[in-house]
């Protein structure tokens, strides 16, 4: 049973952390190469409170709103410019974090955070924490999703332009999106820091912000269930099927490359084109 | 003196970054895609560097082939990746590219083996004297002069040729440049070619400096790449090449005085996120 609760935590944590992206590149149509850097707040925020004394569920909202705040700053700073500059803004935030954990020994530097306490009520607690606040993220994208402000990002995703014209204060949106996704990548960080209970800078790289990107991207850009599919299988893959661990790299990387060629609209267009298919006949 | 060496260090450091960068802000002014995978031909390059000298003991002859072979390959990537994705947005192609860019590090991987491989004998490492008190290998002024001599080249090529004129009236203007009898096409196999081949000459320099080339060299050298465009204003070539100088130095003074809060790699992005608070469309364009 235990290994079955820690692949489904997992599974769980990686869906938490794909849907605070789509928040982010799904609904608002600004695409991030850096979230892992926002995990990796969360985590180290959640992992250094604990360590101190702090219950793991007293640490959510510190982790939350350290990482919505530097989401705030990364956002204000990199939203001022536009698509193909955010992508490597955002990609250079992922290095830059990576680098100062590096230099700071207080985080531990090089060998990250060992010795992160276990949550209270162990694995069973932690399973369910991840349950109740991935259900509950989902629920606030879905109410996101079908009040204004949904439709307000769906127009700036659509043309940023006539958006601004239409009175929008495109820059203002975007910015909230921003803090909202940062903030529950920061949540998940704290899950990740205590399901794993070892973090270092490497956990928090390129590679990962790519991961969870693909994520978003085979599970299809805004669909809420097509990416809480896609982040299942693709965390769960590679824990079933050793052989993929090891090509991890060559399979997502063709992943995303095919997945872009052949069904740009991921998951979530392809169910879409099916039901309105099936309407038509 | 130290400072003198330092931005002797720093310019070299720079060059490498303005022939990897040449091929990104070509790419990027003709198509408007930021081409990730750019870094798996450097990579490329770099072993076939490494591999050809071993071979025939000749680092001329794998210089001219690594940069014809990952030319080719750089006009194939264009034919597989980019041209099937032209007509939807950029950021699909981004997403194409950063796809095939880490599958590639996992075939460079199966192919050559995960450890780093070096040359039998490393070419160009007596030290020669170039200033009272300086001291710098063959290697390293082969670098600077190669990276002269190709862009010198390739201002050469635009200017002064047909298709250079064709290439630069594509970037401005595509439709009226096919619209006036250019087969804007050949031009794009052209520029992928070009780029590709400097993003090899500079991946063998980076592998005859390090003395190895592993799978993963092509990471760092092409993430700074993409900073350095930006930083130039995207597409535009004098901006990248000034970039490329200007970070080569400003790395070269951050390691030594900032070592303590930053690591090498983050200073280019720190400094690049700083420069686009100022100016959003990077330091080198108007407005």
């Amino acid at each position: 049973m235990a290994y079955e609760m820690i692949v489904l935590t997992n599974m769980l944590i990686a869906i938490l952390f794909a849907q605070s992206l789509n928040l982010i590149t799904g609904f608002c149509g600004q695409v991030s190469l850096g979230h892992a850097a926002f995990l990796g707040i969360g985590a180290y925020t959640s992992a250094m409170l604990t360590k101190s004394g702090w219950p793991l569920m007293a640490t959510f909202i510190p982790a939350m709103v350290i990482a919505g705040l530097i989401g705030m700053i990364v956002g204000t700073a990199s939203l001022r410019v536009r698509h193909d500059f955010l992508a490597i803004t955002t990609m250079g935030v992922s290095f830059l974090f990576t680098g100062i954990i590096r230099k700071q020994d207080m985080l531990g530097g090089e060998m990250g955070v060992s010795g992160i306490p276990a949550p209270d009520g162990g694995r069973v607690g932690l399973l369910l924490m991840a349950l109740g606040l991935t259900i509950l993220f989902i629920m606030i994208m879905i109410y996101v999703k079908r009040s204004w402000m949904g439709f307000v990002f769906e127009s700036i995703a659509e043309d940023e332009d006539t958006a601004s014209v239409l009175g929008i204060d495109v820059r203002r949106f975007k910015l909230f999106a921003f803090i909202l996704g940062t903030a529950g990548a920061g949540l998940a960080g704290a899950l990740y820091a205590h399901q794993v209970r070892f973090i270092g800078p490497d956990s928090f790289g390129f590679v990962e912000s790519v991961t969870v990107l693909s994520m978003v991207i085979v599970g299809g850009i805004g669909s809420i269930w097509g990416v809480t599919i896609a982040a299942a299988l693709l965390s769960v893959m590679p824990q079933f099927f050793q052989v993929i661990d090891d090509y991890k790299l060559l399979v997502y990387g063709l992943l995303l490359f095919f997945a872009m060629r052949f069904l740009p609209e991921g998951l979530g267009g392809l169910a879409k084109r099916f039901r309105h298919h099936r309407s038509k006949s | 003196m130290l400072a003198i060496d330092i931005l002797i260090q720093g310019l070299i450091q720079g060059s490498i970054y303005a022939l990897i960068a040449l091929g990104l802000t070509l790419v990027y002014g003709l198509l408007r895609i930021l081409h990730v995978a750019h870094a798996s031909l450097f990579t490329l390059g770099g072993y076939l560097g490494v591999l050809v000298t071993n071979a025939t003991g000749s680092l001329f002859l794998a210089l001219v082939l690594a940069m014809l072979v990952v030319g080719f390959v750089g006009m194939a990537s264009y034919r597989i990746i980019y041209r099937p994705l032209l007509s939807r947005p950029p950021l699909i192609a981004l997403i194409a590219s950063i796809g095939i860019f880490i599958a590639s590090e996992e075939v460079f991987r199966l192919i050559f083996g995960p450890f780093s491989i070096s040359y039998k004998a490393t070419p160009l490492q007596s030290q020669i004297d170039i200033l009272p008190g300086i001291m710098l290998s063959e290697a390293r002024i082969m670098v600077v002069v190669l990276a002269f001599v190709l862009l010198l080249g390739v201002n050469w090529l635009s200017r002064r040729t047909r298709l250079g004129i064709a290439a630069r009236a594509s970037v401005v203007d595509p439709g009226m440049a096919m619209s006036s009898g250019v087969n804007v096409e050949t031009i794009r196999y052209a520029i992928f070619f070009i780029g590709s081949a400097f993003a090899a000459a500079a991946g063998v320099m980076v592998s005859l400096l390090n003395n190895l080339v592993e799978p993963t060299m092509g990471a760092v050298p092409s993430y700074k790449a993409l900073a350095i465009i930006v930083l130039g204003g995207l597409g535009s070539v004098r901006g990248a090449l000034i970039a490329s100088l200007l970070l080569g130095v400003i790395e070269t003074f951050g390691t030594i005085y900032l070592d303590d809060i930053l690591d090498r790699d983050s200073i280019a992005f720190a400094f690049l996120i700083l420069v686009l608070m100022i100016r959003p469309k990077g330091i080198f364009t108007k407005g």
